[in-house]
């Protein structure tokens, strides 16, 4: 993937910014011979770069790397002996294993119903910030509190809120312990997912909103628009690359589900995401071989649904919208 | 905003806000209040504590299990904070300024990273933390807690200093300043906004992580809040930890929502202008 992924958010820039600085063009560059000062600059800025480029590659493509190599071998760490190399066996016994596509199917879900719904909200939310005539200083700082929050701190809040006996919304449907049964605790989980990061997704809309030119607004209601057709036909085609944006960082995000579920039902009922399975099974199953197995396959489905995305942002970003925003 | 303000439009956004704030701190106001609950009240299920105490923070500030999580999460936090912001300010820096090859591989590296998902790397990285000795130290957290917080601060960085006119820098120069007078009278204190807007987002980042603080240590040495507050079992085993779990689980969100409050507005801009320029 290249930078070229986000044309999207080049584009933001390119329109939010005072056109005062040095346009830096990519590709496609002239190569004279290079003066001593462009030599120290590129130098420089090599150097400036690289202590945060070597973290950052030492810390996971080498991990990654070696998570592939593990997941060739039978390796338990209760049976350290036993360590061989097994070629793609770990690989049968997981995607033949029904609790890997349970936990599959389970983050799947939780992926695609959040991001939905948090789509909607935090759309909403970000009318409300953008536009709300009173307040909006304190609707501001009330929805950055769920950003902010540790997850597992209001993961806790949820399960004790629908913890019979204790929690405050524990009756509300009436069935004994809604953390007990597989339908509704999937649907706490998603709850409280959606609590923690509507707001996330309303900033990053908000800031697609803000680029929604006033006197275009002006123009829609002057021809005559509803409050509808000047959302649908006028902010909407404006925030596509913001909404692309936020769409995808969200659902990567939605995937990596992990936290929640930990504290609401530790996994119970198949209520396990992917994460939690593959926690499952190197740290209380001690099992490096499988659980890298599982590391690596997730590694490839976030790879493959952020390639899913880029070639939609190909598509969607550049130029096919733009023709008409000026 | 050349809206006409009526008062029913305005009723109609007030009405509209209370929902927004309402539906964000009702999770936070429950938990406060199981904290502030004596262990006879605890189960009865109200809203608004009945008999109130302090005795789940007399306890959990008694046990050195909580003592040692919180400075362990303090720690590990601000030292991954302070290299984050500082590689990050450099290699930002150099983006937005510079002209060099390699400059958009290192900026899509970055965005990979940042989608990257946290627990393929769990598996490796216990096992190569077990090799290096690195295991359940505060190394072994802080690590990955810079990779992950520095395409974060790359991308907030490079577009905060992007905002910073420097020429400044070199009219200073001309008026007679010294290199270093003009660094440190007219580009840091510009520049000093944009690194400590991103120091609170990257502190947030570190401060929430719950996966790496608990695959990657074993024992108190090491254990942040978040992983603590899971293994958490009360004074003794017959204690119900509920308070004092909720109580930890309140301290720890205090100095969230003093950033917040205190810095609302930086925070949204940071999160915009990082994310947008993405």
């Amino acid at each position: 993937m290249s930078v070229n992924a986000t044309p999207a958010g080049a584009q933001v820039s390119a329109e939010a910014e005072r056109p005062s600085r040095v346009p830096t063009q990519r590709g496609g560059r002239r190569k004279p011979p290079l003066s001593e000062n462009k030599k120290a600059e590129r130098r420089l800025g090599w150097l400036l770069c690289a202590p945060a480029a070597l973290v950052m590659v030492a810390v996971t493509a080498y991990p990654i790397i070696y998570s592939v190599w593990l997941s060739l071998q039978r390796y338990d760490l209760r049976f350290p002996d036993q360590r061989e190399f097994i070629g793609l066996e770990n690989y049968v016994t997981v995607l033949t294993n029904e609790f890997w596509w349970t936990a599959f199917g389970v983050t799947a879900l939780i992926t695609v119903v959040t991001v939905a719904v948090e789509l909607v909200l935090g759309m909403g939310l970000a009318l409300i910030m953008h536009r709300t005539l009173v307040g909006r200083g304190i609707v501001r700082t009330s929805a950055l509190i769920p950003y902010g929050i540790v997850t597992v701190v209001a993961a806790f809040s949820w399960r004790y809120a629908w913890t019979p006996g204790t929690g405050y919304l524990a009756d509300l449907f009436s069935d004994g312990a809604p953390l007990t049964e597989r339908a509704s605790s999937l649907a706490i989980i998603m709850l409280a997912e959606i609590w923690k990061t509507t707001p996330f997704m309303a900033l990053l809309l908000m800031a697609g909103l803000a680029l929604v030119p006033e006197d275009l607004l002006k123009a829609a209601s002057t021809d005559g628009a509803t409050s509808w057709q000047k959302f649908t036909k006028v902010m909407l085609p404006v925030m596509k690359p913001a909404i692309l944006v936020a769409l995808l960082f969200r659902t990567l995000d939605a995937f990596r589900v992990f936290d929640n579920i930990f504290v609401l039902t530790a996994g119970g009922n198949e209520t396990s995401s992917v994460s939690m399975l593959a926690y499952n099974n190197l740290i209380r199953g001690l099992n490096l071989g499988i659980g890298s197995t599982m590391s690596v396959l997730i590694f490839i489905t976030v790879a493959i649904i952020a390639f899913v995305f880029v070639k939609l942002f190909g598509t969607a970003a550049p130029g096919s919208d733009d023709g008409e925003r000026r | 905003m050349a809206v006409e303000t009526t008062t029913r439009a305005k009723l109609r956004w007030g009405l509209l806000d209370v929902l927004v704030v309402v539906f964000a701190m009702v999770p936070v106001l429950w938990i406060a209040s199981l904290s502030f609950k004596t262990p006879a009240t605890l189960t009865d299920g109200n809203f608004i504590p009945r008999e109130w105490t302090l005795d789940n923070y007399k306890t959990i500030f008694d046990t050195d299990q909580f003592v040692r999580a919180l400075v362990n999460s303090i720690g590990i936090a601000l030292v991954a904070t302070l290299v984050a912001v500082v590689l990050g300010a450099m290699a930002a820096y150099a983006i937005s300024r510079l002209d060099f090859p390699g400059k958009g591989l290192l900026v899509g590296v970055s965005l990979l990273i940042a989608m990257f998902p946290q627990v393929s790397l769990v598996s490796p990285l216990f096992e190569i933390e077990r090799q290096l000795k690195i295991f359940d130290t505060w190394v072994g957290l802080i690590l990955p807690y810079i990779t992950f917080a520095l395409p974060l601060a790359i991308y907030t960085l490079s577009a905060f200093f992007k905002q910073i006119p420097w020429d400044l820098e070199k009219a200073a120069k001309m008026d007679g300043a010294t290199q270093a007078q003009a660094f440190r009278r007219v580009i840091a204190p510009l520049a000093a906004p944009g690194l400590f807007t991103t120091a609170i987002l990257v502190f947030i980042f570190c401060w929430n992580d719950f996966l790496f603080a608990i695959s990657l240590t074993s024992t108190e040495r090491s254990r942040t809040v978040p992983a603590a507050l899971s293994f958490f079992t009360g004074a003794s085993q017959f204690e119900d930890p509920t308070g004092a779990i909720c109580a930890a689980a309140v301290v720890i969100t205090v100095p969230i929502i003093l950033f917040v409050l205190f810095f609302q507005r930086r925070i949204v801009s940071g999160l915009t202008s990082g994310a947008v320029k993405g």
